[in-house]
């Protein structure tokens, strides 16, 4: 079976009807299920938090047999994990798609994880430390979008967990952790 | 005519007509159907009766016979009466009496001169069937038969001639020029007859039966002319040749129901023929065919006599009344389709099934042209079985470039909280099997 980098593909992957939108209800709830979850691995580990529907994804098409999916299919396939909480369009055309392979609040407990690790439980920290620090090298965070990463702060700031402040540059902003 | 021994029963008069499953007449060579009134009794006029009256039913003028056919199965069986016995048609009088009866025809017979009136007891076109009596019987369509065979053993034993000359001094067909010559002969007849039956459609009836038979000869002219020519024919003349011989065969309804013979009872008539004439094409189309395919092949069979489209559909829908082996059938996606009520889906679903699990297939899906091949049916009806078949969650299909094609369905095989699980025994597997087997 051939692989996308380190990735290795389901059988499935070669299967032609695998790419078309089926039109009967009951295999096209099973296709959609399937699709779900390897669009969901594949992201989390390749790192993907974002899929451009208009854009090239790899697994939108297959070279081996000459099939890709059509936009309706795209849109079909992740609006399904939208529906499921796991993803949100981040427009109302939905041509870009948030994919949270963890949920908000798995972020949330991730970053806690992370800052009682470290022993940063009273520092603090630039959002862009968390991402790309020294400390967060090798962990989930590493390389976290920016978007999530917001939103996973903000959830925790409504509860009495860290407060946000803006930084002396524009594109950064402050972390004060109280845990 | 010979009045059967099983008539006796009934008085000499009557004799057992056949019907066919479908309860239409079955007609022998060369008669053709005139005029159905349907709620007829037919009574012995003589005191006391000579026969048992037979109480409400079809009845059918042919050229040949009166043929009564009962509406319901009670205990009285499908009769006839040759015209040939009638000896007399009494004039139907109008009188004060009468218009207070039911209308009634009475006609003489042999054999002992039974006195036979046919009462009306519904509505119809009384004075359209007497007159049409009176022009079948008084055309003896059965005598000119019996002429007509005289005449083709005449000319048989004519054949015997030897020499240059036939027994009646012509030149006989020698030769090149001889064959030429015959072929000219007949290709005058042909378009003489062509010609007659164009001129009056009143007379393009009586011709049907003249038209069938020289179908009938034209098409065993072909099929004996293979084998006198050795082999010089190129391949596409035997095709046009195949081609003629399927048109000849179905040249065919000598007496086709038609809204003049059959009145109101049209539709119910046309369904029945209909469903005598259906058995064939839809054998030959693997037990079930489109309804546009046998509007064709009905007319086609119909020869002047066409019907309308809604004609049809009508004919159809009225089967569900009839006791008939034929059902009209639509499909989800509105194609409407003439199927035997034997042909079962199951059946074609286990034959579908059989297509796709072959390896090849497997790994390559089929098109309704594949299906419509290994099926032996049109490819509009293969389509509407591989969709069908989708629907019921044997198949799922792949929209490309290339056109549709249908797989079998692995979807539910596949595990989805393990995307690279394979179980040992099963399709999935069978699959990836025949997919591999590719790339090696």
């Amino acid at each position: 079976m051939q692989k996308l980098a380190d990735f290795k593909l389901p059988q499935f992957f070669n299967y032609p009807p695998y790419f078309t939108l089926q039109p009967v209800r009951d295999t096209r709830e099973k296709q959609i299920q399937l699709w779900k979850e390897l669009i969901l691995d594949y992201c989390k580990s390749q790192k993907i938090f974002l899929i451009g529907v208009e854009e090239d994804f790899p697994l939108f098409s297959n070279s081996a047999i000459d099939r890709s999916l059509s936009h309706e299919a795209r849109e079909t396939f992740l609006s399904a994990i939208v529906g499921e909480g796991r993803a949100e369009w981040l427009d109302k055309g939905h041509r870009k798609c948030l994919i949270l392979w963890h949920r908000i609040q798995d972020w949330a407990d991730i970053v806690l994880q992370f800052v009682r690790d470290n022993g940063l439980e009273d520092s603090v920290m630039t959002v862009e430390e968390i991402r790309s620090g020294t400390e967060s090298l090798g962990t989930e965070l590493q390389g976290i979008d920016r978007t999530i990463l917001m939103r996973a702060l903000k959830l925790l700031e409504n509860k009495g967990k860290l407060a946000l402040f803006k930084g002396t540059s524009a594109d950064d902003e402050g972390v004060k952790f109280s845990v | 005519m010979a009045s059967g021994s099983s008539s006796i029963a009934i008085g000499g008069l009557f004799e057992n007509a056949e019907v066919t499953t479908s309860g239409r007449p079955v007609l022998r060579r060369n008669e053709v159907e005139c005029f159905l009134l349907s709620s007829i009794d037919i009574d012995s006029e003589d005191d006391p009766p000579r026969f048992t009256a037979l109480r409400s039913g079809n009845l059918i003028l042919t050229t040949h016979r009166l043929i009564w056919i009962p509406s319901q199965s009670n205990e009285s069986v499908p009769s006839s009466i040759p015209l040939s016995a009638v000896t007399h048609i009494y004039s139907h009088k109008k009188s004060i009496k009468s218009m207070f009866h039911s209308p009634r025809i009475r006609f003489q017979a042999d054999p002992g001169s039974i006195v036979v009136t046919i009462v009306f007891r519904g509505k119809g076109d009384f004075d359209g069937f007497l007159s049409k009596l009176w022009e079948c019987w008084r055309g003896r369509a059965w005598e000119e038969e019996e002429k007509s065979e005289s005449e083709t053993s005449k000319s048989g034993s004519g054949t015997v001639a030897q020499g240059l000359y036939g027994n009646d001094g012509t030149v006989r067909m020698v030769g090149l020029a001889g064959i030429l010559r015959k072929e000219q002969e007949q290709w005058e007849s042909t378009d003489k007859s062509l010609q007659d039956a164009f001129q009056d459609l009143n007379a393009l009836m009586s011709k049907a039966k003249e038209m069938v038979s020289l179908a009938e000869k034209m098409r065993q002219k072909l099929l004996s002319a293979p084998s006198s020519q050795n082999g010089s024919t190129d391949d596409e003349e035997m095709g046009s040749k195949e081609e003629m011989q399927q048109w000849m065969l179905s040249v065919g309804i000598i007496s086709p129901v038609t809204k003049e013979s059959a009145g109101a009872l049209y539709h119910q008539e046309l369904s029945r023929q209909l469903a005598d004439f259906v058995r064939i094409p839809l054998e030959k189309a693997g037990g079930m065919i489109s309804l546009t395919d046998m509007y064709y092949h009905f007319n086609r069979a119909r020869g002047t006599e066409l019907i309308s489209p809604d004609d049809l559909w009508q004919a159809c829908t009225l089967w569900e009344k009839f006791d008939v082996p034929v059902m009209l059938r639509k499909f989800d996606s509105g194609v409407m389709v003439i199927q035997n009520k034997s042909h079962s889906d199951e059946e074609v679903m286990s034959r579908i099934r059989m297509l796709v699990t072959k390896t090849e297939t497997l790994r390559v899906g089929v098109t309704a042209s594949d299906a419509a091949l290994t099926l032996k049916i049109a490819p509009a009806m293969a389509k509407e079985h591989l969709l069908s078949a989708e629907t019921k969650g044997l198949l799922c299909r792949d929209m490309s470039p290339d056109g549709l094609r249908f797989y079998f369905n692995l979807f539910p095989e596949i595990d989805p909280t393990n995307l690279h699980i394979v179980k040992e025994f099963g399709t999935y597997g069978e699959w990836i099997k025949a997919t591999s087997l590719l790339s090696v």
